[in-house]
């Protein structure tokens, strides 16, 4: 069912036509990631080719913005010896360490926030202001408390990717519609029932959406923490390739975050299709 | 024998800060939707309130749901005040209240759940529910996926489901399109002449009332209290076609009759209702 909303008609429609269905069928959310950029592509050949020709026509100094053939060929030779992979690990792994804990604390802490308008009276003021510190501030504080390994890396992460999560749930608990409330008491159920038979399912949609900012943001933080002293890591690559004046490197190395990036937001809406596959598809409705 | 009894339910609601209203002719900040509503239901027969808008009949149905506490007064539901929903009432909303996140055939188990009734068992009667309404290939279907009248057919097959004694129901196919509408009409009344379930149903709609109705209590505008109780004399089973028999055009001109005088002065309440003090 889901998957039938998921792809466009004309895909779907296609890989029934030539018939070898089961086959297709493992492929159609690839196919609809392909359909999707198919129309994005050109403006991005657009943007590699100025890339390429600004250095090339001496417009800006090739020592600092290399054309982008060089940093592509940069980019695979890094590849394929397997160094990017293995900064681009850590970092993912920092994100995830920081994220899951965020999940783990930022979705119990909504749902008290939501619920409870006591619990909410008590603990708003400190939530707000904490939310209001700039990261950036933050981050030599937590070098300071916790050192400079994984812990302080993994708690900047927690901490940023909070307040999406945090914010988000409390607001799907909130914005459940009280007709399913009436609707689930008329049938008598208990407090607890109606927690994870109503409140919770009704939430999950704007939960999932907190969840997948939450981890743009860990995968944004992490960079940013790891060029504060790391030994590994995307955001080290990045930064000693500054150093060093390994530009071509260097523009790999953002290159590979586009790419990582890319990858892991198309994994998340994926993901959030999936849990959500309940819910009308806004796509269908603007059409 | 009486299976609901009101006496004097009065409920007021308290407007939000700065608000006011008009209750003839005095200022306050408290709605009056409920002034005395006294009305006798007998088991297993089904009445219709009508009234104009916000003469506090949903009010009434909420109260007798368990779902609201009236300000005075009291409900009896076999000989017992209702202070909670109770598992021998059923309710239909207008909107439907369908839990998105569920198939139609889970929506159905939802009531069973909370029971106790194990998952082959609920499985087993929201299907025979299911079929009774002509929906046994919908059953894996979303809410979403189902049309209006659909919706709403699962919504009266989940409060069946628990086999209640008294199905409240609050104008439950208001947001239908009018064939839909008595297509519904028409299941309701051939699933209910099957059962011995106690039905109190709110509508706008004259027609619907006469259609459906053993009784058709009339309710005042606010606040609301019974007018008058119109016996429907049109035999049963009842088919779509006595809606074209003259009896039927009697009946219905007895139930204006009676709600004509309220709707008015429900219109003249509204027309003189200070939309702002200041």
């Amino acid at each position: 069912m889901s998957e039938e909303l998921f792809v466009p008609s004309e895909v779907g429609l296609k890989s029934r036509s030539i018939d070898i269905s089961s086959y297709t069928k493992q492929l159609k959310p690839l196919f609809t990631v392909l359909y999707h950029w198919s129309f994005g592509i050109p403006l991005v050949l657009v943007f590699f080719a100025v890339w390429e020709a600004l250095p090339r026509l001496g417009i800006i100094n090739p020592l600092f913005l290399p054309p982008f053939s060089t940093t592509l060929k940069t980019l695979i030779d890094l590849t394929l010896s397997g160094e990017l992979l293995s900064h681009s690990l850590v970092s993912l792994q920092r994100s995830a360490a920081g994220f899951s804990l965020a999940l783990l604390i930022a979705v119990p802490f909504g749902f008290l926030m939501g619920h409870f308008v006591q619990f909410e009276k008590y603990t708003d003021l400190l939530v707000q202001s904490l939310r209001n510190v700039s990261l950036f501030a933050l981050l030599p504080i937590f070098l300071l408390l916790l050192g400079l390994g994984e812990s302080s890396k993994i708690a900047i992460i927690f901490y940023a990717a909070s307040w999406q999560i945090l914010m988000n749930t409390i607001n799907g608990v909130k914005s459940v519609d009280p007709i399913y409330i009436k609707a689930a008491r008329s049938m008598g159920v208990s407090d607890f029932e109606l927690f994870t038979k109503v409140i919770l399912p009704a939430s999950i949609p704007s939960i999932v959406i907190g969840a997948r900012l939450g981890a743009n943001v860990s995968l944004m933080v992490v960079i940013a923490a790891e060029m504060i002293g790391a030994k590994s890591g995307l955001g080290f690559f990045i930064q000693n390739a500054e150093f060093n004046f390994l530009v071509p490197e260097m523009y790999a190395g953002v290159l590979t975050l586009a790419i990582v990036g890319l990858t892991v937001n198309y994994l998340l809406v994926w993901a959030e299709k999936k849990m959500t596959s309940w819910k009308r598809d806004v796509s269908s409705a603007i059409k | 024998m009486d299976i609901i009894v009101a006496k004097d339910v009065r409920k007021k609601f308290k407007l939000k800060h700065g608000q006011q209203v008009k209750n003839n002719g005095i200022v306050s900040n408290e709605i009056d939707a409920l002034g005395g509503f006294d009305l006798n239901i007998k088991k297993g027969e089904f009445l219709v309130l009508v009234g104009p808008s916000g003469s506090g009949k949903s009010v009434f149905l909420d109260i007798v749901g368990g779902l609201s506490t009236p300000t005075s007064g009291v409900v009896y539901l076999d000989d017992k005040p209702v202070d909670a929903p109770s598992e021998k009432t059923g309710y239909v909303f207008q909107q439907y209240a369908l839990f998105p996140w569920r198939t139609a055939l889970s929506n159905i188990e939802f009531g069973l759940e909370s029971r106790g009734v194990v998952k082959e068992e609920r499985v087993k009667i929201a299907r025979e529910l299911l079929s009774l309404f002509g929906l046994s290939d919908f059953e894996d279907r979303y809410p979403y996926q189902l049309s209006g009248g659909m919706q709403q057919r699962v919504a009266i097959a989940r409060a069946l489901a628990t086999k209640p004694e008294v199905l409240l129901m609050d104008e439950p196919f208001a947001a239908l399109d009018a064939q839909t509408r008595e297509i519904l009409q028409n299941e309701l009344i051939r699933i209910w002449e099957g059962t011995d379930t106690t039905v109190i149903f709110v509508t706008h709609s004259i027609d619907e009332a006469v259609f459906l109705a053993d009784r058709v209590a009339v309710v005042t505008a606010r606040p609301g209290k019974i007018k008058e109780i119109i016996e429907i004399d049109l035999p049963r089973p009842r088919h779509g076609d006595i809606r074209s028999c003259s009896a039927f055009a009697a009946n219905r001109h007895k139930v204006w009759g009676a709600l004509k005088a309220e709707v008015n002065k429900a219109q003249q309440d509204w027309k003189h209702a200070p939309v702002n003090s200041k």
